[in-house]
């Protein structure tokens, strides 16, 4: 346990040297081609590959990039085009080429397969609607969309179709894993789906035919810096093979053996890679599968450290600096206007906005901003418990100690923060349980813990896989919770009780 | 010796305390008496410098009070409130020792000082190992006094202290306090309502109204050379076991 502590702390760039580090993102196609390059590039003999999955979206994943915390990442032409260039017209690998190098970057290896968004119904409904192209919506005020949080605010998403087709919906957000049930569950009628969805034919989707031609085109290609082929040269040669390998339908089969079949990214990824010709590689068998053997798994314990280490070193430092701050608020009314406002503003920002800005910040992915995103939330509670417990003291107990000649760093240690410390704890408390819950969008940017599992569980829709992260995590609040409970009785004076 | 040199409070439009001159002979007793709201409790917490004069100054023995030496004045002063102001985190010992241990006082000193002022103020060995919530009124008065001669300062200020007990404690800590304040021979200044009390324990009385003195003197000098009728009047709403006023 101590080892993986002193393995998490250490910084990615001690292994910069020897180590291409792969990235992908938050979804089973993506977990599984960054596998396929891990696996294509260890094989080549030469680096140490490491893949580091399931990194939050294109913001956070392509700042790793940028910050070298990672080497490489699967990514879609569309994709580098709308989101990351901004230049819709830098469609074909020659234009993006020509404006990522600007920073320091490249696009090379197009695997041979195009994901392009598309918009599906159930077959049934929309034939009975007479529902064949996204046009024919336009007809059909009343039905509910249901898009993933990314397609509605992309600008090659819901904003661009909406205008290009006059579509007069109000879409509601729907996690991508969880819109087919919701979508067989007639919640909603329409969805986004990638083109190698593997879940097409067993919902009984339609795919609504884009007669305006509105998708762009989303080549799946490798993005990379332009320091890896001359770092790893043999291993870069080795990756230049998977060019045209992976055609649509193989990925479709590749994703429903994943997210319907129930194989692990490991061993999907391993089979595609043996049967490329490649080092034999043997898949990890994945034997029959219990929730239990899921929940206690080999990386129950790694997990669990992580997760401990993510909300106690964070909780610690925003004690270190929300006590004082409290304090300050306390004391001073023009402070504690702003000290107040400004931790709580902090709380407002999304976590996945967070962390893609701390990410460029602090030039790593992982722990490093994990802990200071962490950090920032956990402020609000402790400072605003502090600074109302400490208000809250009768005027006459604060009089009686400053009659009495106690220096004001006494009277804070000996009189007011003990007075206080009901609050105190109860606000630290808040910050400890909300740091467990808040510690699961940890795995977006690989710093690991419970929300690995609960990411990859939302990345196939495997509702097992989401509990066995979901329930330790709850069970870890529960009892964080009974471990203040108890903190409560051993430091709150007795003369304080009724 | 202290003396207040024309000190004024007003809070907002509320005048606490017109501008007043006023000496506290040392080593006798003051009591300070008027009715609710005239500035009784204004003016203590001036000499203790939780309230700081709009104008004026605070002289203790000779020196001002200021923000600067407030800390070690206060050592120099015992302060005494309502039900005894003791803090409900401290058992009753270590709310009297806090200073003294806070002050770096050697433990032994410590010790022994508790024992004798348990002894002056009658509290029982048992009382000291309790919170605050555990005592009666009577005895957190004890306790608030015990903490405020600590230091064995040469000025203690009372503010009602004996304000929220029933009439037999009442009785009771009215003679001790009597009884302390011979055997100690402090500067002490005393705040309450009752006029039987002033008249028990003041050395000297200074009746106060709307944030003036009305009249200080002894008890003698009010009974019979009263400055105004309301002099006459405070005294008469009082117990009629007081002697006749002279018209
Ligand atoms: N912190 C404060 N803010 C505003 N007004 C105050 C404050 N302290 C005292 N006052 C006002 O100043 C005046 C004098 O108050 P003070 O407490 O000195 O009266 P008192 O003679 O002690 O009355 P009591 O016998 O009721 O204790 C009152 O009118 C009171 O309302
Ligand atoms: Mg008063």
């Amino acid at each position: 346990m101590a080892r993986a502590f002193i393995l998490l702390l250490l910084p990615a760039w001690c292994f910069a040297q020897d180590t291409l580090t792969v990235g992908s993102k938050r979804f089973t196609e993506s977990y599984i081609l960054g596998e396929i390059v891990a696996r294509v590039a260890a094989d080549a003999g030469e680096a140490r590959a490491v893949h580091k999955p399931g990194l939050g979206n294109t913001g956070i994943v392509f700042a790793a990039l940028r910050s070298g915390a990672i080497d490489i990442y699967p990514e879609y032409t569309g994709t580098i085009a709308f989101e990351v260039l901004n230049d819709p017209k830098a469609v074909d690998i020659r234009a993006i080429n020509r404006e990522l190098a600007k920073s320091g970057l490249g696009v090379a290896v197009p695997l041979g397969f195009n994901n392009s968004y598309a918009l599906a119904m159930l077959d049934t409904r929309a034939g009975a609607l007479g529902i064949r192209s996204i046009s024919d919506l336009s007809r059909h005020a009343g039905l509910a969309l249901g898009l993933s949080h990314e397609f509605l605010n992309r600008n090659d998403g819901w904003p661009g179709l909406k205008h290009a087709y006059r579509l007069p919906f109000a879409p509601r957000g729907v996690d991508h894993g969880l819109a087919y049930e919701a979508l067989a569950a007639a919640q909603i009628d329409v969805m986004d789906i990638y083109s190698t969805d593997a879940k097409i034919a067993k919902y009984g989707l339609r795919v609504l035919e884009d007669d305006l031609r509105f998708f762009p085109r989303y080549e799946a290609v490798l993005l990379y810096r332009l320091d890896v082929p001359q770092r790893f040269p043999a291993t870069w040669a080795a990756l230049a093979k998977l060019e045209n390998r992976i055609e649509a339908s193989r990925m479709i089969g590749l994703n429903a053996e994943a997210e319907l079949a129930g194989k692990s990214f490991d061993a999907v990824a391993a089979g595609f890679v043996s049967e490329l010709g490649g080092a034999a590689a043997v898949a990890p068998g994945d034997g029959p599968r219990t929730f239990f053997g899921i929940l206690f798994g080999g990386d129950f314990w790694r997990l669990t450290a992580e997760h401990l280490l993510l909300v106690f070193a964070s909780l610690a430092a925003s004690m270190l600096a929300g006590i004082p701050l409290g304090v300050w608020a306390a004391r001073s009314p023009p402070a504690s206007a702003w000290i107040l406002s400004s931790v709580g503003l902090l709380q407002t920002i999304p976590s996945l906005a967070l962390l893609a800005f701390l990410i460029p910040l602090l030039g790593t992915i992982g722990t490093a901003p994990a802990l200071v995103a962490l950090f920032l939330y956990a402020l609000l509670p402790i400072v605003r418990n502090t600074a109302s417990g400490l208000a809250d003291i009768p005027l006459a107990l604060q009089e009686a100690a400053r009659a009495l000649g106690l220096p004001p760093l006494a009277r804070l240690r000996l009189i007011e923060l003990p007075l206080a410390a009901r609050s105190v704890l109860a606000g630290i408390k808040t910050s400890a349980v909300i740091n467990v819950g808040t510690a699961t969008i940890a795995a977006f940017i690989g710093a690991g813990g419970y929300g690995e599992r609960i990411a990859a569980g939302l990345a196939r829709n495997d509702n097992e896989m989401l509990l066995a992260g979901a329930i330790p995590a709850a069970a870890m609040a529960l009892l964080v919770q009974g471990l203040f409970d108890l903190l409560d009785r051993r430091l709150i004076s007795e003369g304080l009780r009724a | 010796m202290i003396t207040l040199e024309n000190v004024s409070k007003r809070y907002g439009a509320q005048v606490a305390l017109a501008p007043t001159t006023l000496g506290f002979p040392a080593r006798r007793t003051t009591v300070l008496i008027g009715p609710s709201g005239c500035g009784k409790s204004t003016l203590l917490r001036m000499i203790v410098g939780l309230a700081r004069p709009d104008s004026g100054r605070v002289l203790i023995d000779g020196e001002e009070l200021t923000a600067v030496n407030a800390d070690r004045a206060r050592h120099g002063i015992g302060y005494v409130i309502q039900d005894g102001g003791l803090f409900p985190h401290l058992t009753a010992e270590r709310n009297v020792a806090l200073l003294a241990r806070c002050l770096g006082r050697p433990q032994q000193w410590i010790g022994q000082r508790v024992t004798e002022l348990a002894r002056l103020t009658r509290i029982p060995d048992a009382a000291l190992a309790r919170y605050p919530k555990d005592l009666s009124g009577g005895q957190r008065q004890r306790i608030g006094v015990m903490r405020a001669l600590m230091l064995d300062p040469p000025v203690l200020l009372l503010d009602e202290p004996l304000g929220a007990l029933d009439p037999v404690t009442r009785f009771e800590l009215q003679e001790e306090l009597k009884r302390m304040f011979a055997a100690l021979r402090k500067t002490v200044v005393l705040v309450t309502h009752d006029m039987n009390e002033a008249a028990y324990l003041g050395d000297h009385i200074v009746l106060l109204r709307e944030g003036r003195v009305v009249q200080a003197g002894t008890l003698d000098d009010l009974v019979r050379r009263p400055v105004e009728s309301y002099v006459r009047d405070f005294i008469r709403a009082q117990r009629s076991t007081l002697p006749e006023v002279a018209s």
